[in-house]
Parts: structure tokens; C-alpha cells; sequence
């Protein structure tokens, strides 16, 4: 049985057509890399993963259930920014989490169901390599400590699912690759089944174990909005193989599309 | 030379710079009042610091024969009183009003065109009613701040709630919130700040509807002094009174401005030292 499946799937705007004929099946523990041009889609498909917007046609399970028409702890996302809370420390928002489901009236804890969120809460931290800066606000980490506290954030729930929206676009290229080691750690230790956008076609390559490529393969000059995005490579990228040799294989599967024009 | 935009004034420089338009509106009124006092020692229009520093000095000191209290202070307790409890009960309805609207579609449909109508209504044309509904008492003065601030507050804060960007709400679902978690955790603790700034705005519009009401039916404050002493053109009361009214304004402003920076640090750490 498969994780997640899509049938036929489609997003709509009104007359617009952003995602059509969408068909796969993901298995638990598969890492897959989002790429192709800006605006074709990949979040809009994130987004319905997350539950905020509707699917238009078609199907989208989870675990055979029609996936939740509203965000839940069993899908942890980070996006780019905005994704911890400007209000709560380090810990504060790590904490928060666990805060959330003990103490269902007022969401925060006292006493020993504090402590042990605050346990809990200071080994995720550890994990992500943050325990110097447990009482600092967002606003005084930079832009890779603050992923990594939306990491740890993310994890707290332990979700069976994580998504990623372009989580390291804005760091630099140093600290993204620590970053990298980071998530490709957690997603081990943690067996969790990651989907991430990325536009760093090296990034998707690197730490995915699944590339899927978005692009629109039908093209009506006159009705630009009248063809969606839909997955034109699903390629599955073997850890031992060489990125640049998989890259060549494409280019000789003859990927002559939009997405090589602003990819490769 | 530098651009003008990048000439800025040292410390020092800029305390000496806020200083000399106060100095100079000094000087004038100082030069206007003798001139006049030159001509009529009686003139009462505008008296010197000397005559309104012992009239102050007076009200703030005699007590009364009859009831043992003193002007001044009664004065400015009960219209302390009257604008601590309007500003506060403003708050508490705009935060809790502001929170549902902002963070509960359903609720804002229904409320926030109600709202708008209701903060275009010019709360000084409602006040007859006020005082028709409540008498003349304190309920109406405090009626009439409540009904002339919180409007603003609701609009202000249901505005800033529905500028908190998405991507925080749906972190908050995704570790398990509730919609009543959401609004604790999430909305609150960031509108809260939020309020004390549209307070602090709001505070001048507060006065405003204190010494209107004041005026018009009052036994004592500081709205109703300086109202019952224009009968007898005394400048020297009522110039220290707007002195003494504008400065517990400032200080007033000056507390909720400390108690935000003290208890939400994050909130203020866009702000450079521009002042």
C-alpha cells in the first residue's frame, strides 16, 4: 500500500489551469525533489498535500483516505520564511508543539508536563544543533538557524510526512550544504517522507531519492491558461550514481522543455 | 558636503534641537504677555509664568473650605479615573472583538461591515443620547470614550490579524492547534502588543471625548475646570491646565510605550534608533 497516491489529479482556478493529469504513488521513506520553472505549480501541489487548497478533479490519497481538506500534525511543513513564531523563544516555539496537544484548553503547560515538554523540546533543539540559543527570539538568529529551529518545529509532532517549500533559497551556498547534512540525517533517523521544492536542480539531485519534474507539455499560444503543469519526469536518482552522469542522461532523454531552458 | 538625507545631528545636538522650538514659542509668549501687561497691568489674556505658577500653586495646595478638598487633585483623579476606565474597557473589547474578526471568517462577515458603519459615526453627535440613556453621571463620559475609541482599536487590530502572514497559521495546524488554540497562541500574543500601540494613538482622541464630555455636565475634572473658568477669562487656570492635561497625556503614552518594550521585546526589534 502506498503512502500517497494521485489519480487523474487536477487544480483549477476557474477557467485557469495550473496542475493536470497528475498520476503517482509515493512509499513511505521516499525523498522527492520538486523542480521546475517558477509559477508552474509546484506549491499550489504542496498546498493541496498540506490540506489548504482544494483538489479540483481527480484523486488524492492518503493512506486511501482522501487526503484532509485542512492542515494537520500528521504533514509537518517549513517554508521559505515566516515559518516560526516571531513572538516565542527557541525553545518557546519548539516547546509550543507539545504545548498544543497536552493542554488542550489553554495550550501551555505548568508544572511537570512543562518539564517534560521542556525535555522533549531541548533534544529536538540539540538535534539541530541550536542549544546555544535556547532564549533568543527569531529576530536575533540568522536566516539557517531560523530553518533549523522551523526544522526542529516541524519534527516536534513527529509527522509521518514533512513538506518543504523552498526551505533553503534565502542561505547561503555554506550553509546550505549544512542544512543538507541536516535534513538528510533527520530524514534517516526519522523515516519520514519528505517532498521539497527546491529550484537548485543540484539541491534536488543531491538529496532526493525521487526527482519529479513540473512542466506543461501541451501549449496553446492563444489560451495560455488553457493547458496545466503536470509531472513530465518522474526520475528515480540512485545515491551511488553521479549527479552530472544522471544529468547527461537527461539531456539525452531529450528534455527539451521549458524547465531545461531554466534548469540545466 | 553630504546629502541633507544623511546630515545627522550628534546626542547632544539632537536634545539641543528639540529644545530650541519650545524656546522660541517661550520667548514669544513671553514678549506678547508684556507687552500687553505693559499697556493693562489687569489684562488677564496672557498672564506671566509668575501669576500662573501661584494660581497653579493655589489649586494645587488650598483645600476647600467646605469639603476639605483640593482643586486640583480632585480634578485630576476623576478625570484619570474616567479615561482609565474608558481606554481600558476600549481595549478589552477591541482586542477580543479585533481577535474573532481577524482569525474567524465566519465572525468577520457578520461583524466587520457593523464595525465599519459604526467607526464613521461621529461619537460627539451620539452624546445627547448618551446622556438621554445614562444620565449624566459617569457612565455616559465613559460611554462616550468607549464608543469614540474602540471602533478604531477593533479596525486596527482585526487589520494587523489579518496581516499575519498565512504561512503562521497553517505552522500552527500543522503541529495540532485548534481554532481557540490558534487565537490563544498565535493571534493573541502578537495583537497584544499590537494594542498598546493602537492605544497609544487612540489616547489623544480619548482626552478629546473626556473634556468634551466634561464640559457639558460635570461636577468636577479637569474638562470641566478649565470650562467653568473661561466665565471669567482666567488664562492663568486654564494655561496651566492644558500644560498639566498635556502632560499627563504624555505620561500616559510614555507607560504603555515602556510596558510594550518590556514585555514584548520581539515586537520592537524592527525599529532602529530613529527617534
Amino acid at each position: 500500500m502506498s503512502l500517497l497516491a494521485a489519480k487523474r489529479l487536477e487544480k483549477h482556478y476557474g477557467n485557469h489551469v495550473v496542475l493536470e493529469n497528475l498520476n503517482f504513488s509515493v512509499e513511505p521513506g521516499e525523498f522527492v525533489t520538486l523542480v521546475g520553472a517558477s509559477g508552474c505549480g509546484k506549491t499550489t501541489f504542496l498546498k493541496m498535500l498540506l490540506g489548504t487548497e482544494a483538489t479540483s478533479r481527480g484523486s488524492l490519497t492518503l493512506d486511501d483516505q482522501p487526503i484532509p481538506n485542512e492542515p494537520g500534525p500528521d504533514r509537518g511543513v517549513v517554508f521559505q520564511k515566516y515559518s516560526v513564531f516571531p513572538h516565542l523563544t527557541v525553545l518557546g516555539n519548539v516547546m509550543i508543539a507539545d504545548e498544543l496537544h497536552s493542554a488542550k484548553l489553554l495550550a501551555k503547560s505548568f508544572g511537570a508536563a512543562k518539564r517534560r515538554a521542556v525535555e522533549k523540546a531541548r533534544s529536538r533543539i540539540d538535534e539541530v544543533g541550536l542549544d546555544h540559543a535556547l532564549s533568543k527570539y527569531p529576530h536575533e538568529l540568522s536566516g539557517g538557524m531560523q530553518q533549523r529551529l522551523a526544522i526542529a518545529q516541524a519534527l516536534m509532532m513527529r509527522p509521518r510526512i514533512l513538506l518543504l517549500d523552498e526551505p533553503f533559497g534565502a542561505l547561503d551556498p555554506g550553509i546550505r550544504q549544512d542544512m543538507h547534512v541536516l535534513i538528510n540525517r533527520l530524514w534517516q533517523e526519522q523515516q519520514l517522507t519528505i517532498f521539497m521544492i527546491t529550484h537548485d536542480l543540484k539541491e534536488a539531485f543531491e538529496l532526493g531519492t525521487r526527482l519529479w519534474v513540473f512542466d506543461k507539455t501541451r501549449h496553446d499560444p492563444q489560451a495560455p491558461e488553457a493547458y496545466g503543469a503536470t509531472i513530465t519526469y518522474d526520475l528515480p536518482i540512485s545515491r551511488d550514481r553521479p549527479s552530472a552522469e544522471l544529468k547527461e542522461a537527461l539531456n539525452q532523454g531529450g528534455m527539451k522543455t521549458h524547465s531545461q531552458e531554466t534548469l540545466l | 558636503m553630504k546629502r541633507l538625507i544623511n546630515l545627522a545631528p550628534s546626542r547632544g545636538g539632537r536634545w539641543l534641537l528639540g529644545l530650541l522650538p519650545f524656546l522660541l514659542l517661550a520667548m514669544l509668549y513671553l514678549s506678547l504677555s508684556n507687552t500687553r501687561l505693559a499697556e493693562n497691568p489687569n489684562d488677564r489674556l496672557l498672564p506671566t509664568p509668575s501669576t500662573m505658577a501661584s494660581s497653579f500653586y493655589h489649586l494645587a495646595t488650598a483645600e476647600n473650605v467646605r469639603t476639605g478638598e483640593v482643586v486640583l487633585w480632585t480634578d485630576t483623579f476623576a478625570s484619570l479615573e474616567r479615561i482609565v476606565i474608558g481606554v481600558g474597557i476600549s481595549a478589552l473589547i477591541g482586542l477580543m472583538v479585533g481577535i474573532l474578526n481577524g482569525g474567524i471568517p465566519i465572525i468577520r462577515a457578520k461583524l466587520s461591515p457593523l464595525v465599519t458603519v459604526a467607526s464613521l459615526i461621529p461619537p460627539m453627535a451620539i452624546l445627547p443620547i448618551l446622556f438621554i440613556a445614562f444620565g449624566t453621571g459617569e457612565a455616559a463620559k465613559i460611554a462616550l470614550i468607549v464608543i469614540g475609541v474602540t471602533p478604531f482599536l477593533i479596525r486596527d487590530l482585526q487589520g494587523h490579524a489579518l496581516r499575519l502572514p498565512d504561512e503562521q497559521l497553517i505552522k500552527a495546524q500543522t503541529l495540532g492547534a485548534s481554532s481557540w488554540q490558534v487565537l490563544l497562541r498565535v493571534l493573541l500574543p502578537q495583537l497584544t502588543p499590537r494594542l498598546l500601540n493602537a492605544t497609544r494613538l487612540a489616547l489623544g482622541t480619548a482626552w478629546l471625548f473626556l473634556i468634551a464630555a466634561e464640559a457639558i455636565a460635570a461636577q468636577e475634572g479637569l474638562g470641566y475646570r478649565i470650562f467653568l473658568v473661561r466665565r471669567y477669562l482666567s488664562m492663568d487656570v486654564i494655561l496651566p491646565y492644558v500644560a498639566w492635561i498635556t502632560l499627563l497625556a504624555f505620561l500616559l503614552d510614555q507607560l504603555l510605550a515602556w510596558v510594550s518594550r518590556l514585555a514584548f521585546p520581539w515586537y520592537h526589534s524592527g525599529e532602529g534608533d530613529k527617534s
